[in-house]
């Protein structure tokens, strides 16, 4: 991609403007549906039976009893479960082996007529294992650590350079496994119709689900539907195809008649991923001035046999971010007999942007420096890491217009000295970063003679408005209204199209929506304006658009702004003000927009804050798997939020000049809440959560009160 | 059992209905009326909430048995006397024009605790809302749109703007409120 090889989207009404959700109006209604909600004629209901152990053999299942139960149809497992094929992906070989690769792995499935009934059998179902003892504890010395290809970095020597600072700060950081928890869980509704099969999952992508079911049942991919019309959020949870949707289809075929999973609360940490425990090593070296001269970040994970390939790449952010001439990232991974670990907002960027961010105040505070001003000194000209420009970088801007905002002028920067009552008050800051990348996309645009248009593409909105801002994609296109088009996605049968995740889905769809748009009216001109009966219609794919040698660094940056108070009795944590300035291109639609950013804030405040859970040794899986004991934010957690955008042109992205929104407000969000702790309390909190108990006992050990 | 209720208005009847079963399966899946979501089923998240004689509950938490002869308000039925028919109740309109709604799975059962809270007490406080409001979880929003539109309903029924028509623009400001501790 080189970014001239687009005509850009004339920038204006609709687009750009604050048009309401298209969906709005099904969603407030009650109407919209989503995958749970439908119910075909003689559906039947699946419970899934999970692994009582981490790590062993199925050695026996005993059916009788469930099947004992009224209305029982079915209990498959590895022994007469339909064989499938090879989907690339081990999580989805769903009872195809009696190997138990992790607590929770689905080992059999209920079928009954009624969800009561599946769930009784379920129930009843005993499974005899042969277990083994696991290998569950991540540890630095770990023997099985390894750092795959191209998991580390260096440039300059760094070792040397560490050594001779004049200030060094050297630091240890953790965050525990965390949890997408989208509100909906995981559900599909699979049915047989002839030698087709027809799948509602809840996806953040259905062609690959498509593919994948294909895959595994050995169907060609046109033999197989997946809408996904609603999805209720995935925060990347839905990103790849689950066990869910295989199981359900599978079920489906062995009872020969509809069939509807929905994955239970507390199986989704089990069973679609999660954010794997990093342990994070942050190393900078500068000179009394503030100058970094070396920076090193080492990241600890894990993985799970299932997924071998996975990690939490939690070094990337730290290549492209501040200058520094001697550079040193590394991430190791072992594979644990542990739940498989996924993709959760932000992979990896969420992560370590916790740590760098950390450890710049850290240095901030060793080097006596303002913090936005220790940032803006260590702003590089080009990509550390690539030598490449930066297609733009407004970092610095965000900060300072940030610090504006928020009153940042006035702050003194001494720890523990604002008392009010028995809170104690104090400010932070912290950048944020993701990339902008694109992903090819096909997109269909058709004219109908009598006036009005359609546009149609794969696209799903998970929540982000898709539908919305593709139709004003469309509409800016062709000069028209957003009321004169039609558009329809999320299903299968439309062009194909990229998932929503890794905030990517509007530059790729857009693209292809604008090409299609383009295309169309370019026909429509060659008509002398008139269409044609029989209506017009173009079909489009980017691939090619996309194909030329990348020249630049693409990313879209952000400053966030946090005052908590400590209460100092309770040492109880509360953010009472949080401010985000981001830069991501051009904002298609500030209404959407803002919520998307508010709504990553309010995730990386509960992350600082309230997100914990623990791998537990004796057990497996996480306890902390349901929302009784996984904490989410709720609406009372929330204080005074506000989020604010430069206005950021950059002609190298796409045709709409947009960077995505979806993942950035999450980066950089729990560092700014902790660094705004240490000024409060002088406590520098590096393990997350920031609780109370853990931050009453830092306060009284150092003295502070 | 057999069980028979109200829901939205119209009398309901479900057969062999087994006493282990909740309110919201019996709705879902037994009355056609998927609004109500099923995000915990254990009365964590508020996304199965409706109403039951009027009080506020997590359908999810209620045996399909305890709703006999009782009357029973979904989101499917918000907008049952307040305009013409196919027009929204002020809330969901609300909600609609303050953008607080994303991927939608909890806005059904935030719709119908911020319906009965605006019937209890027209005018909350933004603490009045925030604690209504704080059994209901959001994964998406950030809560901040939620609030403004839980504000806007209530400055247009102030302004007695009729139910569809547009009222105020913009939702009031937040009134402060006091912090533990302060
Ligand atoms: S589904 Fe009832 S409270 Fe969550
Ligand atoms: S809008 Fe998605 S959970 Fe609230």
């Amino acid at each position: 991609m080189t970014g001239t090889t687009f005509g850009a989207v004339p920038w204006g009404p609709p687009l750009g403007e604050p048009v309401p959700r298209l969906d709005g109006r099904a969603k407030v209604t009650g109407s919209a549906r989503y995958a749970a909600d439908h119910t075909p004629a003689g559906c039947a209901h699946a419970w899934p039976v999970p692994a009582p152990v981490a790590k062993g053999t199925v050695t026996a299942v005993h059916r009788a009893a469930a099947m004992a139960e009224p209305g029982a149809l079915s209990v498959l497992a590895h022994d007469d479960a339909p064989r499938l094929g090879d989907a690339d992906d081990r999580t989805l070989a769903v009872l195809q082996s009696p190997r138990i690769a992790h607590r929770g792995q689905v080992v059999a499935l209920a079928v009954a007529e009624t969800l009561p009934a599946a769930r009784a059998m379920a129930a009843a179902v005993r499974i005899e294992c042969a277990p083994v003892p696991p290998d569950l504890e991540l540890t630095p010395e770990h023997p099985r650590l390894v750092t795959p290809e191209g998991a580390e970095s260096a440039q300059g020597d760094f070792p040397a350079a560490f050594h001779g600072a004049q200030v060094r700060i050297d630091a240890v950081y953790s965050i525990p496994p965390l949890h997408n928890h989208p509100m909906e869980p995981h559900a599909a509704t699979a049915q047989w119709l002839g030698g087709r099969l027809v799948v509602f999952d809840s996806s953040q992508g259905s062609n690959a689900v498509r593919d994948a079911l294909a895959a595994l049942f050995e169907l060609e991919p046109d033999q197989v539907s997946v809408v996904s019309e609603h999805v209720g959020g995935g925060f990347g949870a839905k990103g790849t195809p689950r066990p869910h949707v295989v199981l359900a289809a599978m079920a489906a075929m062995a009872v020969n008649r509809p069939v509807k999973l929905a994955l239970p609360r507390g199986l989704l940490p089990a069973l679609t991923g999660y954010r794997a425990s990093t342990l994070q090593r942050v190393r900078l070296g500068a000179d009394t001035e503030g100058r970094v001269r070396a920076i090193a970040h080492e990241v600890d994970t894990y993985t799970s046999p299932l997924s071998p390939d996975w990690r939490e790449r939690a070094t990337q952010p730290t290549r492209s971010l501040y200058a520094a001439p001697h550079r040193l990232t590394r991430e190791r991974v072992a594979p644990l007999d542990v739940p498989s670990p996924s993709w959760m907002r932000a992979p990896g960027e969420c992560s370590g942007m916790f740590a760098v961010e950390s450890a710049m105040d850290e240095l901030a505070v060793a080097c006596a420096m303002d913090p936005i001003e220790l940032r803006a000194r260590n702003e590089p000209d080009v990509d550390p890491h690539t030598g490449r420009p930066f297609s733009s970088r407004h970092l610095v801007e965000c900060l300072r217009a940030g610090a504006d905002r928020f009153g940042w002028a006035d702050r003194d920067p001494a720890p523990a000295m604002r008392r009010q009552g028995r809170l104690l008050i104090g400010s932070g800051v912290a950048a944020s970063t993701y990339p902008a990348e694109v992903i090819p996309s096909s997109a269909r645009a058709h004219a109908n003679p009598g006036g009005g248009f359609l546009v149609e593409i794969n696209a799903t909105d998970i929540g982000t408005g898709a539908r919305t801002v593709l139709a004003q994609i469309a509409a800016s296109t062709l000069g028209i209204g957003v009321d004169e088009l039609e558009i329809d996605i999320g299903r299968t049968d439309l062009p194909r199209a990229p998932l929503a995740g890794g905030s990517c889905g509007t530059a790729s769809w857009g693209w292809a929506v604008h090409k299609a748009c383009g295309e169309l009216s370019r026909r429509i001109d060659e008509h002398q304006g008139a269409v044609p009966a029989g209506g017009l219609t173009v079909t489009v794919d980017t691939t090619e658009d996309l194909a030329t040698d990348d020249q630049y660094t693409r990313r879209s940056f952000g400053a966030q702004f946090a005052e908590v108070a400590v209460d100092v009795d309770t040492g109880e944590a509360r953010v009472r003000r949080l401010l985000g300035v981001f830069a991501a291109g051009r904002i298609l639609n500030p209404r959407t927009a803002r919520s998307q950013l508010l709504g990553g804030m309010i995730m990386g405040l509960s992350m600082a804050l309230t997100e914990t859970s623990t791998l537990d040794l004796a057990f497996g899986d996480h306890p902390e798997r349901d929302l009784a004991s996984y904490h989410v934010a709720s609406c009372a957690d929330v204080r005074e939020i506000d989020v604010h955008w430069l206005a950021e042109e950059d002609s190298r992205l796409n045709p709409m000049g947009s960077k995505g929104i979806g993942e950035l407000g999450i980066v950089g969000t729990a560092a700014a809440v902790t660094n705004a702790i240490h000024h409060a309390t002088g406590v520098r909190v590096r393990d997350l959560p920031a609780q109370p108990d853990a931050l009453l006992e830092a306060m009284i050990a150092q003295g502070r009160i | 059992m057999r069980v028979s209720f109200t829901v939205n208005g119209r009398r309901h009847e479900a057969d062999d209905v087994w006493e282990g079963e909740s309110l919201l399966f019996v709705l879902r899946e037994r009355l056609g009326l998927p609004g109500s979501k099923n995000a915990c089923e254990q009365g964590e998240c508020g996304s199965c909430t409706v109403r039951l004689d009027g009080e506020v509950v997590c359908a999810c938490l209620v045996a399909a048995g305890q709703a006999q002869g009782r009357e029973v308000r979904t989101v499917e039925g918000l907008a049952d006397g307040a305009g013409p028919p196919g027009g929204l109740a002020p809330i969901q309109q609300a909600f609609v024009d303050a953008g607080a709604v994303q991927c939608g799975f909890c806005t059904p059962g935030l719709l119908v605790t911020a319906d009965a809270l605006l019937e209890r007490q027209p005018s909350p406080s933004d603490a009045d809302i925030r604690e209504a409001l704080s059994g209901n979880l959001c994964r998406c929003t950030g809560y901040e749109k939620i609030l403004d539109a839980v504000r806007l309903a209530a400055a247009r029924s102030a302004a007695g703007a009729a139910p569809t028509a547009p009222g105020p623009e913009a939702p009031p400001a937040p009134r402060s409120e006091p912090e533990p501790g302060e």
